[in-house]
Formats: C-alpha cells, structure tokens, sequence
C-alpha cells in the first residue's frame, strides 16, 4: 500500500504544482501588481474617459451578441435534435467552425467581405457603415460565439428526450405552448450555461475585433483592446487595472459556470 | 432561417477568404504560403502547438485523475478553476503570465521574447481541453476492471498501461485535437509576451496581423487558408474520435 500511497501523493503534488505554476500564481500576481501602488492608482488608471468608454462599448458588445445567439442557439439546437433532415449534418458542422479558427482569420473574412472591394462593400457605399464601425465589431463578437448556446443546448434536449412534449400534445398544446411550458424550462439551464459561455468569449474577444474594429480611442476600442494598448505605450497601470476589471468579470462567469453546470439536467 | 443565418455570418465570410486567396491565381497563393517568413510562422506555430499538446496531454490526464480520483481539501476549487483559461481574455492570460514570467518577475524568470514564452502562452489557454475530455470518461470508467487486474497480480504501471490508458485515450485524443486547433489559431495571449519577432516568436496568426496592416489582403488570405485547413481537418479528426467512442 505505501507504494501506492506515495504515487497518489506524487500525482496529487505535480497536478498542483503545475496548475500553480501556470494558472493560480500568474492570476494572482495581476492582482498583486494591480493593487501594490493603493487602490486609488488602480481606480485612477481605470476611470480615464478612454477607460470607461471601452468598458462601455465591451458591455454593449455582450448586451447585442447575447440575445442574437440566444434565440439563434435555441432555436438551432431544437431543430438539431427535434427535426432530423438532410441538412442536420451540415449545420452541425457549421457550428463548430468558429471554435476552431483562429480569431485573426475570422477578423479578416469579415475586413474582406465588407471592406473596399468587397462583395458587401455596397453596404458601406450606401452609407452604412460596418468596419472600424460597431456593426462590424457586433458582427466579429457573434461569429466567435455562435457555437455556444447550441453546443450546451443540444445535450440537454437529447437527455429530456420527447415524452412530456408528446404528452403535452396529446392534451391539445399547440407546438407553441409546448415550446414556452414543457421544452424551454427542461433546458433552460443549458441555455444559461450556454449564454454564460458566449459572455466569457465576447467580453474577451481581442483578435477578431482587432481588425475589423480599426482599434479608434473612444469610438472603437473595447476594454480589451485598451489594456495591450496600455501595455504597449508602457502604462503597466493601466494594463494591469484593466486586465483585472477583465479578470474579475471571468472569475463573475467562472462562478455562475459551476453554478449553473450541476443543474443542467435536474 | 437557421440555415441563413450561419451562412450569412459565418460562412460567406470565410468564402471570401479562400476566393481573395485565389483571386490571382494558384502560383501566387502557394508563392504567399512559401515566403520565407510565412514558412518560418509557419514551422513555428506547428511545433510550438505539438509541443504544448504533448505536456498538456500528460498533465491534462494526470490533472483529471487526481480531480476523479483522489480526495482531498479543496479539490473542488481546483476543479472550478480549470475551466479559468476559457474564461479569461487571452489579452489577460498574456499580461497574467508576463506579470510572474516577465521582465519585472518576482522569482526573476524571464521568458519574454523567446519561444518558450510561445510554448507557454499556448500551454495556458489550452489547459483545459484535455482535462475536460479525460475527467467524464474516467468518472464512467468500471472500477472493476482495475480491481480484476491487480488481483491477477499486475502492479500499478501495468494497470495504467493496459486498462486505463486504452480506456481514456478516446478522451486524450479528442481533447488533444481541439487543443491543437486553438493552439494553432491563438493570437491574444502571444503578442505581448512573445513580442511578435518575424523568424522567431511570430506565429501565423500574428504574421496574418502583420500582413493585413500592410494592406497584403491576398497574402494574408492565403496564410489564412493554410490555417482554415488544419482547423477542418482537426475538427474531423475529432469528429472521428468521438464516433469511435460511441461505438465502443
């Protein structure tokens, strides 16, 4: 037994110390360097005009890109699950993509396809404007978070299976009051976790938006954005102050994922 | 509905990629793919993502046994905390690592500006894939399969080995795929840490950056095909696994 004893231990050890190593110490320290000039430094560096705009326009960017991918998600995951047809296989496909591309090639398919030249660039001739513009950034946000909400989604719907919805049906429900009384709250902690995901990844989102967004102070720079910035032009402050507005709101997702993962199929 | 709305926000973008790639003709994309800083982006991107997928392997199984199989005081902390890397912007885990690993470290490393500081960007954000992948499989695994082994008289090393690597290695590969494919794509976390050196800390997705600031839309478009490519195949190859898993 000691043999084995000492290997659980050994295990136990390494898995922490690796994880100190490279996640637990690293987070802690932009604590650290955030708050070791006073509280008050931090809170200078991150109440500067340029500052809250970018706090604001991040916000705006989850307060869009939520409802679109939630309502795309849903509706998305019954059909994946309710309606088999021939186009199932395709779309399931589809929706994994933008976990797998990098945020750079997905900023550059948007710059193209509405840029100078493009074959949406009438658009912007007409006088709308989508790059180093919110649309486009509100465009860059959705694409990298459309698989969440359907990915979380789509399990729960597999597990609850037809019964109740059958049930319903049988009473006379419409395939609307299924849908509002028996469907969505079974899955409604999916679609919350789901939407919790895509919060995480939009608030985050600096490759995509990069590009298309033009990176203009005060009209196009999300929080993100504004922390390299910050780090590049040597205002550590600034950075750290903003990395940790941004780390408190990803440890804010971090607890609602735990609180909402156990109860998906309750 | 579901159908257009993927395709008109998804799709048809990356279509505008692979035709601005060809727009002038295969000669010239395959000239894009093969300039010399290109390939050099390249090599680096895919050795620094096998490397990262590797000790992330390792450590990724090993973190998900000790969360599924032993006990101890604030184990369901650590659990909560894997999951961090897909929370926290890539901008945040680059400035994370540069305050311990940086210029200004506490223990006085320093990895900024080599590809180490590549390697362990990437080892960051892709932490949790595998230990995601592994932890279910191991929580479902028959316990007593194991016990059968040991009574037959096989020690600890051989029971890894011939019971519960095989069992977990449908988990191992599928996580290791989609780490894979972020690794190769990342671009948040590098550009701070790594400080982005043309033939030596610049990854693909950085030199595309480069490229579309320089106004080279094709070149970058043809980088970027190389890079859309390994992401379908990734995506397949993990598609494939997890069909085997299910049939098994």
């Amino acid at each position: 037994m000691t043999g084995s004893t000492a290997s659980r231990w050994g295990l136990r050890t390494a898995a922490i110390a690796y994880l100190s190593a490279l996640l637990l110490v690293p987070v802690g320290m932009i604590f650290y360097k955030t708050f070791e000039h006073g509280f008050s430094t931090a809170w200078d560096a991150i109440t500067t005009p340029n500052a809250i705009h970018a706090i604001e326009l991040t916000l705006l960017m989850v307060a869009i890109a939520i409802p679109l991918n939630t309502v795309f998600g849903t509706v998305c995951a019954v059909l994946l699950v309710r309606h088999r047809w021939w186009g199932n296989r395709f779309i399931d496909a589809v929706i994994n993509l933008p976990f797998a591309i990098s945020p750079v090639v997905i900023g550059l398919s948007l710059f193209l396809l509405y840029g100078v030249g493009g074959w949406f660039a009438g658009i912007s001739e007409a006088g709308f404007k989508i790059l180093f513009a919110i649309p486009g950034m509100v465009l860059a946000s959705v694409f990298v978070s459309v698989p969440f909400v359907v990915r979380e989604t789509v399990p729960v719907l597999q597990e609850i299976g037809t019964d109740q919805e059958q049930a319903a049906q049988t009473l006379g429900a419409n395939s609307r009051q299924t849908f509002w009384r028996i469907t969505l709250p079974a899955i409604r902690w999916g679609v919350a976790y789901g939407v919790v995901l895509t919060t995480a990844r939009v608030l985050g989102e600096f490759g995509a938006v990069s590009i298309v967004s033009g990176q203009i102070s005060r009209q196009t720079e999300t929080l993100p954005i504004f922390v390299a910035k910050q780090f590049e032009n040597y205002n550590q402050t600034g950075a750290y102050a903003g990395a940790v507005v941004l780390a408190l709101l990803a440890l804010t997702a971090l607890l609602a994922m735990n609180l909402f993962k156990g109860k998906e199929v309750a | 509905m579901v159908t257009l709305y993927l395709s008109l926000l998804v799709l048809l973008p990356l279509a505008a990629v692979a035709s601005q790639a060809f727009d002038h003709g295969l000669a010239s994309f395959w000239a894009a793919v093969t300039a010399p800083e290109s390939v050099a982006a390249l090599k680096l991107t895919v050795i620094a993502s096998l490397i990262t997928v590797i000790i992330n392997g390792v450590f990724g199984t090993m973190i998900a046994w000790v969360l599924v199989r032993d006990q101890f005081r604030g184990k369901a902390i650590l659990n909560a905390v894997i999951d961090l890397p897909f929370a926290l912007p890539t901008i945040v885990a680059g400035i994370t690592l540069i305050a311990l690993y940086g210029p200004k470290s506490p223990i006085g490393i320093n990895v900024t500006l080599t590809q180490f500081s590549v390697v362990l960007a990437l080892l960051f954000v892709t932490l949790p894939f595998v230990v995601r992948a592994v932890q279910p499989l191991l929580l479902e695994m028959d316990r007593e399969m194991e016990e059968a082994a040991a009574s037959l008289g096989a020690g600890g090393l051989t029971i890894f080995r011939r019971i519960i690597f095989p069992n977990l290695l449908p988990g191992i590969g599928a996580g290791v795929a989609l780490a894979f494919a972020r690794a190769l794509g990342e671009y948040g976390s590098l550009i701070l840490i790594t400080g982005s050196i043309p033939f030596k800390t610049m990854v693909s997705s950085v030199y595309i950056f480069k490229l579309i600031e320089q106004g080279n839309n094709p070149g970058a478009s043809a980088v970027s095909v190389v890079l859309l490519l390994a992401s379908l195949l990734l995506l397949a190859a993990v598609g494939f696994i997890q069909s085997l898993g299910r049939r098994a």
